[in-house]
């Protein structure tokens, strides 16, 4: 068996220049390793110590040192590229899902295809192309909207018919096929090789290697990295990158500070054949077959098939385990779904003979994507690892973008969907990864539709209310490991169904949260919200005020009782976070921000603010459950569960008091709805949650008030065009280019984080505008639902992307929220958008191929909104003092 | 509600115990390879009990399976004491004179068995003093009576199970001055256990059964097919011999009272059973004993209760029924339950579900292609071959819970259907009784080679 693997390495030409280095790595075939002795002592001191010499470790080392970073170190504890890497099936595909995933795969493969010149060390680098095939009318709907998203960023990429299948590849059975799409410039590689290119190059350019150099653990002082322990002495750095890919994650935890990386192996096996009698040809494609959940490559004139079965077998869930290293074998009983599902779709290779099956751990993360960035509790501390079994066409791009984040302070593109921080401790529990990722691996190969959830790991944080909630229908999704509710079915609806709600078109809760939305209008809803981080910043004299001031665009020095809405943004002016503020005195903030900003905002504050004690911060999140009241009706349910006027005059818009709602003392009560319609926050310490929500259904019962979730709120603040953090805003989005200039305080009266990016963008101009698009010709019961990223066309040309819809009950109509650039038409270049730009386009929006009529907006529906609101309330002051 | 693949594995597995005979050598000399147990509760607490041991002072193996009603108290005390008895009436004369005479010079005492049993099977530490005191009792009684002769299992079997019913009936009538204790063993006697157990020695094979669990034997017929021997029978009222007995028991006068509605005395379901005095005492003894007792039982309703046409006790006895069998080669597998399992599935069923299990579980042996030439069609058809084999038996390790996947979870197609075994296994604590019994299950596996030798010796 050894003998085969030693062949995939067999064609490298080692060429390094690194004289010392070539002695070591010559005899790494070597039988004997014990008598080996280290050529080379390690250094003392380096900038850069990155553990890991698989393609995501060589990667960065290569990146690094272009940028010209040069005082660098990377360990191997074994040979370089003679983990996962070495048994990568080689596969550089560039369909991905997800934008900043494709831009990595596109980055790898164009760095792959140059790196054999660049470095002289042969890579295999082969652009077959790729063929992924779909069996469903789902499936071809799934390929065609990636087809649309590769076009756009000039990847070549077409739907193909069956036939066309057959035409460009002679094994393949077409008959159970409706499509397919073909991406020609795919490519294969031996990833074993490119990891060594990539090594070659970052060793010319002074990177310092050493193989068989096991790190034992990263010390650290005062939440920064000063060094690394491993078994052949210390070296001290600033900066630290675990790509120790599956043992990552027990390396964080390895320190005495830990370093929570959720990922988790599971066992990943491929074929292999002898060449065929007419060996297959080297720029084959690549057929991937999600639909029988496999992938087929040439190989060697044979094949290599492998896939992501639906019972995966996670391992190494207690760590490094001898005994289960040892027991990777080949099992054939468990790889038998799988060989069925190649010989269904290339039935010729019955006769072909069998070289091995090859088993490698690939490690899978929580969410199907991968994990980059610096930790949030020690600085200095990089990771890049959880490739999700998609290492070699991620490693050039992700490389790319960590050392880029190491060198510049932000990588180039927006990375949060990758970023480390979108997970917190709450995912470094053993059961729950070996539990989630044992749903993900199957993932890979299942149909991603709009608004599906994670069935496992589930019910981690629940607000007090959700059993309550859920005994009158709640229907679940999680965010951050919070439970909140989608939507409420109504008694006798059919259960079975709603749960199966997958698919692109209508959903079959549309009615559901129709009458939900309905109710926020007309009556009063109420949404638990309690998954929102909450943070309480204090000082004893005016620090708080000064750094929150500094830290955040909008003017928080407001009288106390005042709520603020602001950004908290990045020196480039693009949002960090997007928040609600509330002055409780005038020593303390109550800060409210997205559920998934708890590990992040509070490593950027904690970055940020001053060290010290009469400042402090407290993530209170835990300590309120927030009631979201909805609705025209929500000012007489409070007012009469409180006794106290709660008209404009007392309790004007953005204002937070503390009150008494029934019997429980002390809600800090905020009229903020987060979605542009009337109504309150309640924030109740947690002990009052179930006698709050008891009253207020009483109260409101009256009013008609009812349940709704996050459904129909999404529906409200999409048509009210409010952009959510996360989905909407990013790094890269500043308040100017959404229309949110009136929240940020270029005058108040002192320098604030942004500032000057800022009012550069105010003087020249935006390139980008948050845009609101009415969707025309869109038949909601028969058409493609819009979902996010779908591509946006001004006059026919591509423009940018769309970040979030819904449909509006209201307009009955769906509406897209996304950016539109200027592209120049000649040079490519980006032009200043102008209001006029926006307003003088035809706009298309692009769902899976299919492109409707849009009408663009700059500004919400607000005057007839405010309009109705106003009667209402000239109405109800009339009825009180009747 | 719903429950995952996971979830219901975790709940069938939490009571499942293996049990592997050691090897010498490489060689299990033993008739026995080892057992599979489980137990999947559906009254809350359990009123189920198991208990597997080895006999060190003799040969052989005990392995047995208790059923108790009305609480779990006496089933719980028959489980922890039936195979001292029966191991203490299996003892030659020699070694009970020299554990009379240790406990007496207060040395050491032989270890008399080895236990087998899962965390959840517990023994009671504070009867264990009054319990020995008892056995203890017991074994004087024995050597006094030394016949010399060399003891016969079947009369073993027998005196150990009356006489530990004995002791029940005895240590409830005397009291305990330890008001825990006290209360402990009245309800150990006012409770009931069925039991059934198999003393299996080299090729002999006993069973002796009291009440309504079964003991079965799994047979593989030449042709590979499976067949099943029952090796006890049922003490209820659908055993006309045993009706038959209970009439022969009691006066003509009784016959239409004894046994109504398929109940003895219109009460109890087993025909035979430890403890259930109510049904063994006169009545002035019940009330003396009742009234004399701690408030907890004179409080209690079903206690003071005195069973319709109580004219001639006792109406119940303890004494099993004892089959012996000689181990063949094609004699696979014992399969020891009590009713809640035969409630539910057809012993033909059990037969073929274990065989296949036990067979499937040989065949898992994975496959290696090593340097063969083997193409990918041959091993299609070979992998197909096997996984039509062991489809089901995938997720268990255990045949107890192979077993009781099935009985639970079987739909009308006799396949196992993970949504059914959701909702079986999801009920609540008080519905769970109406839809099924406690189950609990040893499966005993033969050692083929090993009895294929003895059967040529002789």
């Amino acid at each position: 068996a050894a003998g085969m693997f030693l062949r995939l390495l067999s064609d490298v030409r080692w060429r390094a220049t690194n004289p010392k280095w070539r002695r070591m790595t010559c005899s790494q075939r070597s039988t004997s390793s014990t008598a080996e002795p280290h050529p080379v002592s390690l250094p003392a001191q380096a900038q850069v110590v990155i553990c890991g010499g698989g393609i995501m470790g060589t990667s960065v080392a290569y990146h690094l040192s272009k940028m010209g970073w040069k005082d660098i170190v990377l360990l191997e504890q074994g040979r370089l590229a003679a983990g996962t890497t070495r048994f990568c099936a080689g596969i550089v595909s560039t369909a991905r899902h997800i934008s900043i995933e494709l831009k990595m795969a596109d980055y790898s493969n164009k760095l792959y295809q140059q790196l054999e010149q660049e470095t002289g060390v042969k890579t295999g680098y082969v652009k077959t192309g790729s063929i992924s095939l779909a069996q469903t009318q789902d499936r071809l709907i799934s390929l065609k909207r990636i087809a649309s998203s590769l076009n756009v960023m000039g990847i070549p990429c077409e739907i193909i018919t069956p036939k066309q299948v057959a035409q460009l590849h002679p094994l393949i059975n077409i008959h159970d096929l409706v499509g397919a799409m073909y991406v020609p410039e795919d490519a294969l590689v031996s990833s074993a090789n490119v990891s060594l290119a990539l090594a070659t190059a970052a060793s010319r350019n002074g990177v310092q290697i050493h193989e068989r150099t096991s790190v034992s653990h990263v010390s650290v002082q005062k939440g920064r990295v000063t060094g690394v322990e491993t078994d052949r002495g210390q070296i001290q750095c600033q900066y630290f990158v675990n790509c120790a890919g599956q043992w990552a994650y027990e390396l964080g935890h390895s320190g005495e500070e830990s370093v929570n990386i959720p990922l988790h192996a599971c066992e990943h096996f491929y074929l292999l054949t002898h060449p065929l009698k007419e060996p297959l040809a080297s720029n084959l494609p690549t057929i991937v077959d999600p639909d029988g959940r496999i992938y087929i490559r040439n190989w060697q004139g044979g094949i290599l098939s492998g896939g992501f079965e639906k019972n995966p077998k996670p391992l190494f869930t207690e760590g490094r385990n001898q005994l289960e290293i040892q027991n990777l074998q080949e099992d054939w009983d468990h790889f038998e779904p799988l060989l069925s599902a190649l010989l269904r779709r290339m039935p010729d290779l019955e006769a072909l003979q069998i070289m091995q099956l090859v088993n490698c751990p690939e490690s899978f993360t929580p969410d199907m994507r991968c994990i980059l960035g610096e930790s949030p509790a020690v600085r200095g501390y990089f990771v890049l690892a959880g490739m999700n079994s998609a290492g070699i066409s991620y490693g050039g791009g992700a490389g790319k973008y960590l050392a880029e984040w190491m060198v510049n302070g932000y990588p180039s593109e927006n990375v949060w969907p990758l970023d480390l921080k979108r997970f917190g401790t709450l995912q470094s529990s053993r059961t729950f990864l070996r539990h989630r990722v044992m749903e993900v691996m199957p993932l890979m190969c299942d149909l991603k539709v709009p608004r599906w959830d994670f069935q496992t790991g589930r019910q981690l944080r629940t607000s007090p209310l959700y059993d309550r909630l859920d005994a009158q229908g709640a229907r679940w999704m999680e965010k951050h490991g919070f439970e909140r509710v989608k939507y409420f079915v109504p008694p006798g609806k059919d259960l079975l169904d709603l749960d199966q709600s997958k698919t692109f078109y209508k959903p079959d809760w549309f009615d559901i949260v129709g009458s939900e939305v309905k109710c926020c209008k007309e009556a009063v809803c109420v949404i638990d919200m309690s998954s929102f981080t909450k943070f309480e910043i204090s000082s004893t004299g005016d620090q708080a005020l000064e750094s929150l001031q500094y830290l955040f665009s909008n003017d928080l020095d407001v009288p106390v009782g005042h709520v603020v809405h602001t950004g908290m943004l990045n020196e480039k002016g693009g949002y960090e976070n997007d928040c609600s503020i509330a002055r409780l005195s005038k020593r303390s903030f109550f800060m409210i921000s997205p559920t998934d900003q708890q590990v992040h905002c509070w490593a950027w504050l904690k970055n940020r603010l001053p060290d010290d004690s009469n400042l402090t911060m407290e993530d209170v999140t835990w300590k309120y459950t927030a009631l979201n009241l909805i609705g025209p009706r929500a000012v007489d349910v409070l007012s009469e569960l409180s006794y106290a006027p709660i008209t404009p005059e007392h309790f004007p818009s953005l204002f937070c008091k503390e009150m008494s709602v029934g019997y429980a003392n002390g809600i800090r009560v905020m009229s903020i709805t987060h979605t542009g319609e009337p109504g309150f926050m309640l924030y109740i310490p947690i002990e009052y949650a179930l006698h709050v929500y008891n009253e207020v259904m009483n109260m409101g019962q009256k009013y008609g008030i009812r349940n709704a979730g996050y459904y129909a709120l999404r529906s409200l603040r999409i048509e009210k065009f409010f952009a959510f953090w996360g989905q909407d805003l990013d790094a890269f989005t500043t308040p100017m280019e959404c229309g949110r200039e009136f929240q940020v305080k270029l005058e108040k009266g002192m320098q604030f984080v942004g500032q000057e990016a800022l009012l550069e963008q105010k003087q020249n101009g935006v390139y980008k505008r948050f845009t609101m698009f009415i969707l025309e010709d869109h038949d909601t019961d028969m058409d493609l639902w819009p979902w996010w990223g779908e591509p946006i066309f001004r006059n026919g040309r591509y423009v940018g992307k769309t970040t979030s819809s819904a449909y509006s009950y209201t307009l009955e109509r769906h509406v897209c929220l996304g950016f539109v650039q200027h592209f120049d038409e000649k040079t490519g270049e980006e032009l200043v958008v102008t209001t006029d730009f926006i307003n003088q386009g035809e706009y298309e929006i692009d769902i899976a191929g299919q492109r409707f009529q849009a009408k663009a907006k700059l500004y919400p529906f607000s005057s007839l909104f405010t309009h109705r609101r106003r009667k209402d309330e000239v109405e109800l002051s009339g009825y009180q003092r009747e | 509600f719903y429950l995952t693949p996971p979830q219901v594995n975790s709940i069938l597995k939490a009571n499942e115990y293996s049990f592997k005979v050691p090897e010498f050598d490489g060689k299990n000399v033993s008739s026995v390879l080892g057992f599979d147990s489980n137990q999947l509760p559906a009254n809350a607490p359990i009123e189920d009990r198991r208990s597997a041991a080895t006999c060190l002072q003799t040969r052989g193996m005990l392995l047995g399976v208790f059923d108790g009603h009305a609480g779990c108290a006496c089933a719980q005390a028959v489980s922890e004491r039936l195979f001292y008895y029966i191991a203490v009436s299996l003892l030659p004369h020699e070694t009970l004179l020299e554990i009379e005479n240790a406990v007496e010079s207060g040395r050491a005492l032989l270890p008399i068995l080895q236990w087998h049993k899962h965390p959840n099977d517990y023994f009671s530490k504070e009867a264990s003093k009054l319990y020995f005191n008892s056995l203890r009792t017991y074994w004087q009684e024995l050597i006094d009576l030394n016949s010399g002769e060399t003891t016969d299992v079947k009369e073993a079997l027998i005196n150990a199970f009356k006489r530990l019913d004995s002791d029940i009936s005895l240590e409830a009538q005397v009291g305990d001055p330890n008001s825990f204790l006290n209360y402990l063993v009245l309800r150990v006697a006012f409770s009931g256990a069925t039991a059934c157990v198999a003393h299996v020695d080299g090729v002999d094979l006993h069973i002796a059964n009291t009440g309504d669990s079964r003991a079965m034997l799994g047979v593989q017929e030449e042709d590979g097919s499976w067949s099943a021997v029952n090796l006890s029978y049922d003490h209820n009222a659908q055993n006309e011999h045993e009706v038959e007995r209970v009439k022969m028991e009691h006066p003509k006068s009784e016959e239409k009272s004894l046994v109504k509605q398929d109940r003895l005395l219109g009460l109890l379901m087993p025909f035979r059973a430890f403890g259930d005095v109510k049904f063994k005492w006169s009545i002035e003894l019940q009330k003396r004993v009742v009234e004399s007792g701690p408030d907890q039982l004179n409080d209690n309703e079903y206690t003071k209760f005195i069973p319709p046409n109580y004219h001639t006790p006792p109406y119940l006895t303890a004494e099993p029924e004892v089959i012996h069998h000689r181990l063949r080669p094609q004699d696979k597998f014992l399969v020891l339950a009590t009713d809640g399992l035969w409630e539910t599935m057809h012993r033909q069923d059990v037969a073929r579900i274990v065989g296949e299990y036990l067979t499937g579980v040989h065949h898992q042996q994975p496959i290696a292609v090593g340097g063969y030439k083997v193409t990918l069609g041959q091993m299609h058809g070979l992998l197909t071959e096997r996984r039509a084999k062991i489809s089901s038996v995938f997720e268990d390790q255990n045949a107890a819970t192979h077993l009781i996947r099935h009985a639970v979870g079987n739909n009308e197609f006799g396949t196992v259907d993970h949504e059914r075994l959701s909702k079986m296994l999801s009920l609540p604590e008080e519905l769970a009784r109406m839809y099924r019994d406690d189950i609990t299950i040893i499966v005993v596996q033969f050692n083929s080679h090993v009895i294929g030798a003895c059967q040529n010796e002789d």
